[in-house]
């Protein structure tokens, strides 16, 4: 049996449309301070952190190896040094295996990501894409979401009215997360009356341009219960990397997010999700992604998400208390942000938006165009 | 920023990310894009396998991982629009001045949509199911724009 690991603090910066008067490197100092205070850490080679994973993007930075520039911060100065340019919920992954491997007992992920140093998150994203078939077509991540978003509205009962819901709901969620206070907040109606950006996508139905840095203290068991009193255990975890083009796939199947979702159950021993979590936060980069996700999740009945928000079922699951990545998140940040925010549920610690005895949760993290690629953490505490 | 925020002595510096570079297509691709631009033939492969003709074509079927590199097909320049979205943000990336139709073409014999430029239509009259003909550019750009966009034909 490998041995348990467990997050034992998280920090995190807020996150805001330019921080213009921040460098990388001290968005990830706000993080790490907190986080070496809470624990008490050290970077010492006998009892300190012995790994630290950076998430961060070189397109985002601008400069290539884009954690080599920040290895005071990350703690990493001639020490063991890791670094995650995918979801960043994959630096989770990544520790979870260092610390079970024996490798290590104790790591710290930090990401960090300016979308704003861009002038377009678009263009960042069209890169994504291959430079003969799907690049000179101009393909990005938006447009991409557009053709799902497309597909999803013939698929399923979701109307642009639930979407409306899902965004103004989102802006009431964010005003009790300190975190997100720049997040607009929309009414109904105002959400309907934004214009197309990628039809049926509309503008007030994409995520903000963000800039934060999130970060997290991971342990093995023996070490965890020393470091804080209520370790949050990661008790599975699972991933699926669908196909490259979007015409190899169904966009509307979930296929991807469905076996990730297996995974993880599985290895957290959970037969039948629903009703399963306390709490669930979900990266909803574009507004029909939370009805969609939820499906592919299996907690919500296929092709019946609009029902479910119309029935109040966002609230009643406890889905995206913080606001979700409609308040606002980095790309890269958003399931690591998700599972940062899961733990501080775990662990009474999220204030206003806290949910009452939360004793099991889940965090989910997409990548790629039209959700690609998607990861799911199972958290719980004792 | 902090409404205190002191801003003396800070200083932002433009930049630009350019570097030109060169892609090798692969022989798969390379045989791809020159029959696209001196024949105007869109090629698929096929896997027997899979029973599936996969366009744009590769050298490995992803699901049964068979080589497929000499399982040419040829599919046809029409197609049916299976799904599309209309791009109204402008971005430098763009092929077009927005609003244009991006849309994903099921070529005849064809099992894989590709993603393409649907033109000379209205945005709100694209419906899914139409049928649409490939209109090949006159000047060649070695790449999946040697069709310059796709057009509505009859059926």
């Amino acid at each position: 049996m490998a041995r348990r690991v467990g997050i034992c603090a998280v920090a995190q910066t807020t996150y805001q449309r330019d921080k213009w008067h921040e460098r990388f490197q001290g968005m990830a100092l706000e993080v790490l301070e907190p986080l070496l205070e809470k624990t008490g850490l050290d970077f010492s080679e006998e009892q300190g952190i012995g790994m630290s994973i950076s998430v961060s993007d070189d397109v985002f930075d601008a400069r290539t190896i884009s954690d080599n520039a920040m290895t005071d911060v990350l703690g990493a100065h001639m020490r063991c040094e890791e670094k995650v340019a995918q979801e960043g919920i994959q630096a989770l992954y990544y520790g979870l295996a260092a610390i079970q491997s024996g490798h290590v007992d104790v790591v710290l992920v930090l990401g960090h990501c300016k979308e704003s140093q861009g002038k377009s998150r678009n263009m960042v994203t069209h890169l994504a894409f291959d430079p003969f078939y799907t690049r000179p077509v101009g393909l990005d991540f938006t447009a991409a979401a557009g053709m799902q978003a497309q597909a999803y509205a013939a698929a399923s009962d979701v109307t642009d009215d639930h979407l409306a819901e899902v965004v103004a709901r989102a802006g009431r969620m964010a005003r009790m997360n300190p975190a997100t206070p720049e997040t607009a907040v929309y009414s109904r109606e105002e959400v309907l009356a934004s214009p197309m950006l990628a039809d049926p996508i509309r503008a007030h139905h994409a995520y903000p341009v963000s800039d934060g840095a999130v970060g997290m203290i991971l342990a093995a068991e023996d070490r965890a219960r020393d470091i804080c009193a209520h370790p949050v255990w990661i008790t599975g975890v699972g991933n699926c990397m669908d196909s490259f083009f979007l015409g190899d796939r169904d966009l509307t199947s979930n296929f991807a997010l469905k076996k990730a979702a297996a995974r993880a159950y599985r290895r957290a021993g959970i037969d039948t999700p629903r009703d399963t979590f306390d709490v669930i936060e979900i990266s909803d980069q574009y507004a029909y992604q939370q009805p969609m996700w939820m499906e592919g999740l299996g907690l919500v009945d296929e092709g019946r998400g609009g029902a479910w928000i119309a029935g109040g079922g966002p609230d009643a699951m406890k889905v995206n208390r913080s606001g979700g990545m409609l308040a606002g998140n980095p790309l890269l940040l958003g399931g690591l942000v998700r599972a940062a925010e899961v733990s501080l549920q775990l662990m009474g610690q999220a204030g206003d938006r806290q949910v009452a005895d939360a004793r099991r949760g889940l965090a989910h993290g997409v990548m790629g165009p039209a959700g690609q690629f998607h990861a799911v953490a199972i958290l719980e505490r004792d | 920023m902090p409404s205190d925020f002191d801003t003396s002595d800070c200083y932002t510096i433009p930049g630009k990310l350019a570097l030109p570079y060169t892609y090798f297509a692969g022989r798969v691709g390379s045989r791809f894009i020159t029959t696209l631009r001196d024949r105007h033939k869109i090629m698929g492969v096929r896997c027997d396998h899979c029973d599936m003709v996969l366009v744009p074509p590769r050298q490995t079927c992803e699901r049964c991982l068979r080589d497929l590199s000499d399982q040419w097909c040829e599919v046809g320049t029409r197609g049916e629009v299976v799904n599309y979205t209309v791009v109204r943000y402008p971005d430098r990336h763009q092929p077009r001045p927005v609003p244009f139709v991006l849309a994903m073409i099921r070529l005849e014999g064809a099992d894989t949509p590709i993603v393409h430029l649907l033109e000379e239509i209205a945005p709100e009259q694209v419906v899914i199911g139409m049928a649409v003909e490939a209109v090949f550019a006159v000047k060649t750009t070695a790449t999946i724009r040697d069709i310059d966009h796709f057009k509505p034909c009859d059926s």
